[in-house]
């Protein structure tokens, strides 16, 4: 008992219970049919959020402000880069994949030039950038067909006993996170940054280097996520990113990560990512239209914040 | 352009001098932007600078303007709306649906959806949350209500607002009577009336606000409720002008706003807001996203980049009167 009272205290948790209602929910509305192939489909597509909701949560970790809304835009260009550099060509993965995260490396790097040399807000910062990045990403992927190859198209889809391989290796990486953010300095840095940028400052901590790296690897999550999905979805797409910008906030902030900084949570941010997907998932199996969906969702996600919420927020 | 002005009042005069022409450069910083963007467009294409050619090119100045205000009543509250482009998408769809055909029940909603505004002021307010995912999340309920009303573009606007919008008046273009109209009478209510300061407080020193004795419960539910209002206008002025609607029609309009009352001398905490700043950052914005841009001769792909970096260039600009001021 005293242990359900602990993990009913973790504030990731209630993320999981939204899945498994919502699955149950679909299960009980299909009959039982499909409930394997619905978990499948939901661990594919959470990745893709996953990955850049890590990095949106270091971002958002460093405090009041911090946000990364260059992310679409990012993403939108890095599949465009991986998709040239591949050319199709099983040989050129590995390259394709380092482009495509070295361009997102250096949009968020570009990113906390402008935040430091014109100390501006991160969210106006990170806005004008991905207009300029917008830019980029239509003149440069202007009329792309170019297909992944067919290896990096297999691995990207690759299922083990109806396991996404990439779900696997996600999983692996967020375990990564979460060691880098409660274990290493470089975590507990950016978690002392959000709770009292001046108090870390004086206690030593390298306040805009922590800074400079974790817009960085906000920016190298959202390059390795638009070649992943340039490869899972067949193609590069100016697009293909737009859906990230909203959902890479709200798996955040949805699985307890504080919007004040200083307080970040991994495991909420897989709980969070299944629980949208399998919510889009659900909404579809009922066949709503468009409209009832986009409004489902939105009340959903109110719902979920004005019950889950109530810490204070600065912002 | 900002650095002679300065260099000369660094010379012969004292620091307290010198602190208020940083001051007053500071302040004056979003009309010079306008300025310069104007005389840009003149040079460029003289003909441009006349009656019709500023009907012209000003025309969504005022959806724009009046989305920046709705969003600068957030921002005066230490909050941020996502949702306001969605909702001047629903509010489009409303004005070319119900309005014209039941106007009652058109107003009823408009009115409805004023009061679903305060209602979240409340809720952000008494569970603590945060406005960015709440506002999100109500992106989504906006946009899918828009798609309801209307499944596909069309309805058509009320005729007394197609009339109202297409009016022309005597020596000034009617885009520029509206901005002028917006600036004065929200300045004077947020920055001259008691209660305005009062407002502005909520975001400047909330703690001191309450132990005053102000309900901040009130200042949230105001504030959100005034930025609902002007998102109603907002959507209303833009049917008016673009005759039918489409429930992506205000997509854009979320950044626009963000941007506009940046531009125009905004900032995200401690209430510091300028209606007329905003008002002006939102007609620059309005002019440089397209006017100047195609006089300009910039390839359509790049329009986008020329944003951001008007943007970049103005901040960079008021981040070295900013060093000088301290």
């Amino acid at each position: 008992m005293a242990s359900l009272r602990l993990l009913l205290a973790k504030p990731w948790i209630w993320s999981f219970i939204g899945v498994l209602l919502v699955w149950l929910a679909t299960i009980a509305f299909t009959g039982g049919y499909g409930g394997g192939g619905m978990i499948t489909a939901a661990l594919s597509l959470a990745v893709f959020t996953v990955i850049v909701g890590v990095g949106q949560m270091f971002v958002i970790t460093l405090g009041p402000g911090n946000v990364d809304l260059s992310l679409p835009a990012n993403i939108g260009l890095a599949s465009a880069v991986a998709m040239k550099v591949m050319d199709g060509n099983d040989a050129m993965i590995a390259v394709g994949l380092l482009a495509a995260v070295a361009c997102g490396m250096a949009i968020g790097a570009a990113n906390y030039l402008l935040i430091w040399a014109l100390r501006i807000p991160p969210i106006i910062a990170t806005l004008s950038a991905s207009f300029i990045i917008q830019s980029i990403d239509i003149s440069y992927g202007r009329g792309l067909q170019i297909k992944p190859p067919p290896g990096f198209a297999n691995f990207t889809n690759w299922q083990i006993l109806g396991i996404p391989v990439l779900a696997i290796l996600t999983v692996l990486f967020t375990i990564g996170a979460a060691i880098a953010l409660q274990r290493m300095i470089y975590g507990r840095s950016v978690l002392a940054i959000g709770q009292n940028i001046r108090a870390a400052w004086l206690a030593g901590v390298n306040v805009g280097r922590v800074r400079f790296l974790t817009y960085t690897l906000s920016g190298a999550l959202g390059g390795l996520d638009g070649a992943l999905l340039a490869g899972y979805f067949r193609g590069a797409n100016v697009d293909i990113g737009n859906e990230y910008l909203l959902a890479s906030i709200a798996v955040v902030v949805i699985g307890g990560t504080s919007v004040a900084g200083g307080k970040a949570n991994v495991p909420g941010v897989w709980g969070a990512a299944l629980f949208l997907v399998l919510l889009l998932t659900m909404l579809n199996t009922f066949g709503v239209s468009a409209g009832v969906r986009l409004l489902l969702t939105g009340l959903i996600i109110v719902g979920v914040i004005t019950a889950a919420g109530g810490q204070k927020a600065l912002r | 352009m900002t650095a002679a002005p300065i260099e000369t009042g660094l010379k012969g005069s004292s620091e307290r001098d010198r602190l208020a022409r940083a001051r007053l450069l500071r302040g004056l910083l979003p009309a010079l932007s306008l300025v310069l963007v104007l005389l840009a467009i003149a040079w460029l294409n003289p003909r441009a600078i006349s009656y019709f050619g500023f009907s012209l090119m000003l025309n969504l100045a005022i959806p724009i303007a009046l989305a920046t205000i709705a969003q600068m009543f957030v921002i005066a509250g230490n909050e941020l709306d996502l949702s306001i482009g969605t909702f001047v998408g629903f509010v489009g769809c409303v004005t070319a649906t119900w309005l014209k055909d039941a106007p009652l029940v058109g107003v009823l909603i408009l009115l409805g959806s004023i009061g679903v505004y305060a209602l979240l002021g409340a809720l952000i307010y008494l569970r603590n949350l945060p406005s960015i995912v709440v506002t999100l999340g109500m992106s989504f309920v906006w946009q899918g209500l828009a798609i309801l009303i209307l499944p596909k573009p069309g309805g058509k606007a009320p005729d007394w607002l197609l009339s109202l919008m297409a009016f022309k008046p005597p020596l000034i273009p009617f885009p520029i009577i509206a901005a002028l109209l917006i600036a004065a009478v929200v300045h004077f209510g947020l920055m001259r009336t008691s209660y305005g300061v009062i407002l502005r407080g909520s975001g400047g020193n909330a703690a001191a606000l309450e132990r005053a004795g102000w309900s901040l419960l009130k200042t949230k539910v105001v504030l959100f409720a005034l930025a609902g209002l002007f998102g109603v206008l907002s959507g209303m002025a833009l049917i008016g002008i673009t005759t039918s609607a489409d429930a992506n029609i205000g997509n854009g309009y979320t950044l626009l706003a963000i941007a506009g009352v940046i531009l125009g001398g905004g900032e995200f905490v401690g209430g510091r807001v300028s209606p007329i700043g905003a008002v002006i950052g939102a007609l620059t914005l309005a002019l440089a996203a397209s006017p100047l841009l195609t006089f300009m001769h910039i390839p359509p792909d790049w329009q986008v980049a020329a944003n951001g970096a008007i943007l970049i260039i103005v901040l960079a600009a008021r981040m070295l009167i900013s060093r000088r001021e301290r």
